[in-house]
């Protein structure tokens, strides 16, 4: 199979428009990823699954994930009049990123015995515009997945057929994966407690609980 | 009856006994499970019933598939949040005289799930348990062991006075409410009429 960077430079070919960019994983596994846009996602699933090179007919499985808010700070070392002086001062500059909710696809060939391809899709964040494409017009086995990311991350799926909670009741409320979850309140009895469970426990019924 | 009289029948081939030990007798040699497992433990449920450890022996082997014909519930497994209405339902169905064995560590406390946002902490918060079985999940004679306890509680039941079981008392109920799906968690979480977090003097130290 070509490389991701390979896929990545006819996919800009087949559709201009496409926002395309390479998350690279440095881990053990090597196995980079694709993140595209939401507005072209559909159409280069579609490219994907339908090109006779790669012709990717096996989604097998589809992940969601949450990405909080984070800042990262960056240190670069700044030329600065101090007193007068010339000086090598660091700067600290923090950038903020918006927190995002991801659905990520292992996209296989079964025809053509290779993959994966990683495809990532990101909504825009985590409350209300948090939309992505549904892909289970191409890959009818996601939709169970998207259905189950929907009801523990909260992703819409915009496109797909019957997107209802899966796993929890339908009256539920909040999305029990992501995490700012806030569990019930329900340690009324814990025989055993310690770490996380006993202040939990303490907080619950008072500081008599001791581990 | 006097307990040397009786010998001394049974020596010259009377047999003698009461109303209430034949009843119980056969009662406990006649005990069907509901036919429904929840998740692992029901594999090691039924192994038990298989031919290397055969719950048959002690009169066992009939799992009903319809509570309606059932005396036995044997929670075997993880009980969601989502299954718990559905196993109190169950219940509820099943005619008196009616047992429960929570099987297990999920059963019986929410085991390694129990801080879990779907796992009920015990099926005891909802139903009355007559036998619990620790393990994860527990082994077949772990199981047969638990239905030995049964079969023991079961014959020393009495018809009359107050230590009498609840099927035969006619302001106990027989059914027990339903909890409802709320917004986080069931409404209400436990039944507080027949669970309550059990207070515990800890040692200092």
């Amino acid at each position: 199979m070509e490389t991701l960077d390979q896929i990545k430079s006819r996919i800009e070919g087949a559709f201009p428009g496409a926002a395309l960019q390479i998350i690279p994983n440095e881990s053990a596994a090597q196995q980079p990823s694709l993140v595209v846009d939401n507005a072209s996602a559909f159409a280069v699933a579609r490219w994907l699954r339908d090109d006779p090179a790669l012709r990717l007919d096996y989604c097998s499985n589809v992940s969601g994930v949450d990405w909080l808010p984070a800042e990262t700070t960056t240190k670069t070392k700044v030329k600065k009049l101090v007193n007068g002086v010339e000086q090598e001062v660091e700067e600290v500059t923090k950038t903020a990123r918006p927190g995002y909710l991801e659905a990520v696809y292992h996209l296989y060939s079964m025809s053509l015995k290779h993959g994966p391809v990683i495809l990532r899709l990101r909504t825009l964040d985590r409350a209300e515009q948090n939309q992505v494409p549904s892909l289970t017009p191409l890959w009818r086995g996601a939709e169970f997945q998207e259905r189950e990311i929907y009801d523990l991350f909260g992703i819409r799926f915009d496109g797909h057929p019957d997107l209802r909670r899966i796993l929890m009741w339908d009256g539920f409320v909040d999305h029990p994966m992501r995490k700012d979850y806030v569990e019930p309140d329900d340690y009324d009895y814990e025989p055993t407690p310690h770490d996380e469970v006993l202040e939990k426990a303490q907080k619950h019924q008072g500081t008599e609980v001791s581990a | 009856m006097d307990e040397g009289l009786r010998s001394e029948l049974s020596k010259q081939g009377v047999f003698t006994t009461k109303l209430t030990d034949l009843y119980n007798w056969g009662r406990k040699n006649s005990v069907w499970p509901l036919q429904f497992g929840l998740a692992c433990c029901a594999i090691e449920m039924i192994a038990t019933t298989m031919a290397r450890y055969d719950l048959a022996r002690f009169g066992a082997e009939v799992f009903r598939p319809s509570p309606r014909q059932a005396d036995l519930m044997i929670v075997a497994g993880t009980v969601t949040k989502k299954m718990a209405p559905q196993v109190v339902r169950l219940y509820n169905q099943m005619p008196e005289p009616k047992y429960v064995i929570a099987m297990g560590a999920c059963a019986i406390s929410g085991g390694p799930f129990k801080q879990g946002y779907n796992v009920l902490k015990g099926i005891d918060r909802f139903i009355p348990v007559d036998v619990h079985i620790p393990g994860c999940p527990p082994r077949p004679e772990a199981l047969i062991h638990a239905f030995m306890l049964l079969q023991k509680k079961i014959y020393a039941q009495t018809f009359t006075g107050a230590a009498r079981p609840r099927f035969l008392d006619p302001a106990a109920p027989s059914e027990f409410p339903v909890p409802a799906f709320g917004e986080h968690d069931l409404v209400p979480p436990s039944n507080p009429a027949i669970w309550r977090a059990p207070k515990f003097d800890r040692e200092e130290g």
